[in-house]
């Protein structure tokens, strides 16, 4: 499984970028994606929405079953992916470039430490 | 929790593994509409060792069955089968299931692995005396082989087991049954044999090059073809005329079934509600079992979906719902309720594809 070094990762396998903390990207992890296989719908928040970190923000539809997708941290979302809502394939395909999903302006960068570092996040999924 | 004789199998393909009617069961391999499409062009094998299968036997054996089933058992000679449902007093029904005459007065009864326990009570009660019943449904393990090649594939693998024809049950040594039906709407067949040996064939087939398929894409498969599933699209609460399984329901059997009173009455009034077939017209989430169906304006609650999914041959949201029949025209415009936002969506006729 592909776990890029750059990243911080949520105990529900989402990704996000820490280097961009006004914008900082989010997407699914490709362990995320090997387990849901063949995302056919995704749901985004509306761009301006609140959240609070662990908030269920977008939902992720398989053939055989819808998954919320939680924020990693909290903020507000600046930016949604809108290719995907046309064509969700990049989430399978290239989870950590294309498949992104919303980008986040972190309202505490504290919060990043909470989540795991590409180590750590390794063993999780192993 | 049941194991599949070929859990082994499942565990070194990767399989996902799901609880399905208290069996341990593969939901998919690859990935369900690599899977769909495997079936579809070419020829895909799934495990269905968590069906049952019950002998009946008995002199009087078919004159009994008769008497319990929608569809004329007398019209089947040996060798031949035929879908055919259970039912209540009432007229809902109980199961749905393939019925071979495998013998003289011997008969091969392939039903759900929810119902096995069920089926074989209700059964027992209701058939006569010197009828016997043998459950042969831990004994068996059995595989689906489905798609355009199969049954070539079946040729290059046992050129001495030749297939039945359609709706045909052939048996040979060793306890091989081959049964040419199923459950994806392609010509294929259905394999069972004693649990030891079913690895053997399973992993023969594999090797042939049929695709491993999950129940994932068994369900895709069903609900394209409009097939409905025993306890989602069928249940009691809803008769087989309302499924529009009607032609499968001989109601001119002169000694009548199980349950045949209460659907002449039903017929006689009308049915108001029937199991049809709905898409979705744009782009939306797909239609899951449980979703809400309204009216075209999304006001007046219609029914709510029994079956859903993406069909990956159509690449959009089908499903069935029991509608007033009213709304059951096709092209009738309806709403589908997603996580409460509408989505408009169609009554369209079955098959999907």
């Amino acid at each position: 499984m592909n776990v890029p070094d750059h990243l911080r990762y949520a105990d529900s396998h989402e990704w996000i970028d820490p280097s961009t903390p006004d914008a900082a990207l989010i997407g699914i992890s490709d362990h995320a994606q090997a387990e849901l296989t063949d995302v056919v719908y995704l749901e985004l928040p509306e761009v301006g929405r609140i959240v609070g970190k662990g908030e269920a923000f977008a939902v992720v539809e398989s053939v055989k079953a819808a998954n919320d997708i939680y924020a990693p941290v909290s903020g507000e979302i600046v930016e949604v992916n809108e290719a995907l809502a046309e064509a969700p394939e990049p989430v399978n395909e290239d989870p950590y470039g294309g498949g992104w999903m919303v980008k986040i302006k972190l309202s505490d960068s504290g919060e990043l430490e909470s989540l795991h570092d590409a180590g750590s996040y390794r063993e999780q999924i192993s | 929790m049941n194991r599949s004789p070929l859990h082994g199998i499942h565990e070194a393909l990767n399989a996902r593994m799901l609880p399905f009617a208290g069996w341990e069961m593969p939901i998919q391999y690859e990935g369900i509409v690599a899977e769909h499409r495997a079936v579809r062009n070419g020829a895909g094998v799934f495990d269905i060792s968590h069906m049952g299968e019950l002998l009946v036997s008995g002199a009087d054996a078919g004159r009994a069955l008769n008497g319990l089933l929608t569809n004329d058992v007398s019209a089947l000679s040996v060798s031949e089968g035929q879908y055919t449902l259970m039912l209540s007093e009432e007229g809902g029904v109980i199961d749905d299931l393939i019925i071979y005459r495998s013998g003289e007065s011997s008969y091969f009864l392939v039903v759900n692995a929810s119902k096995v326990e069920e089926d074989v009570k209700w059964l027992r009660s209701h058939l006569t005396e010197g009828v016997s019943l043998d459950d042969r449904s831990e004994s068996l393990g059995a595989v689906a082989v489905q798609g355009p090649e199969s049954v070539a594939l079946w040729a290059t693998l046992e050129p001495g087991c030749p297939l039945p024809p359609r709706n045909g049950i052939a048996e040979y040594e060793g306890g091989l049954i081959l049964c040419r039906t199923g459950y994806t709407g392609e010509d294929g067949f259905e394999l069972f044999a004693p649990t030891e040996l079913i690895n053997g064939y399973f992993q023969r087939i594999l090797d042939a090059g049929a695709a491993p398929c999950g129940l994932g894409a068994r369900d895709t498969l069903r609900l394209e073809k409009g097939y409905p599933l025993n306890g989602s699209d069928l249940d009691k609460d809803h008769t087989p005329l309302e499924a529009g399984l009607g032609f499968f329901v001989k109601l001119g059997k002169a000694e009548g079934f199980t349950g045949s009173a209460a659907l002449l009455e039903q017929k006689a009034a009308g049915i108001d509600r029937k199991l049809v077939g709905i898409a979705m017209t744009g782009k939306a989430p797909p239609p899951r079992h449980g979703y809400e169906v309204r009216d075209e304006e999304g006001e007046a609650v219609l029914g709510e979906l029994t079956s859903g999914s993406l069909s990956p041959g159509l690449g959009l949201g089908i499903g069935l719902a029991y509608l007033p029949v009213a709304n059951a025209v096709p092209g009738t415009e309806v709403t589908i309720m997603v996580r409460d936002r509408p989505f408009p969506a169609r009554v369209v006729k079955k098959p999907f594809l």
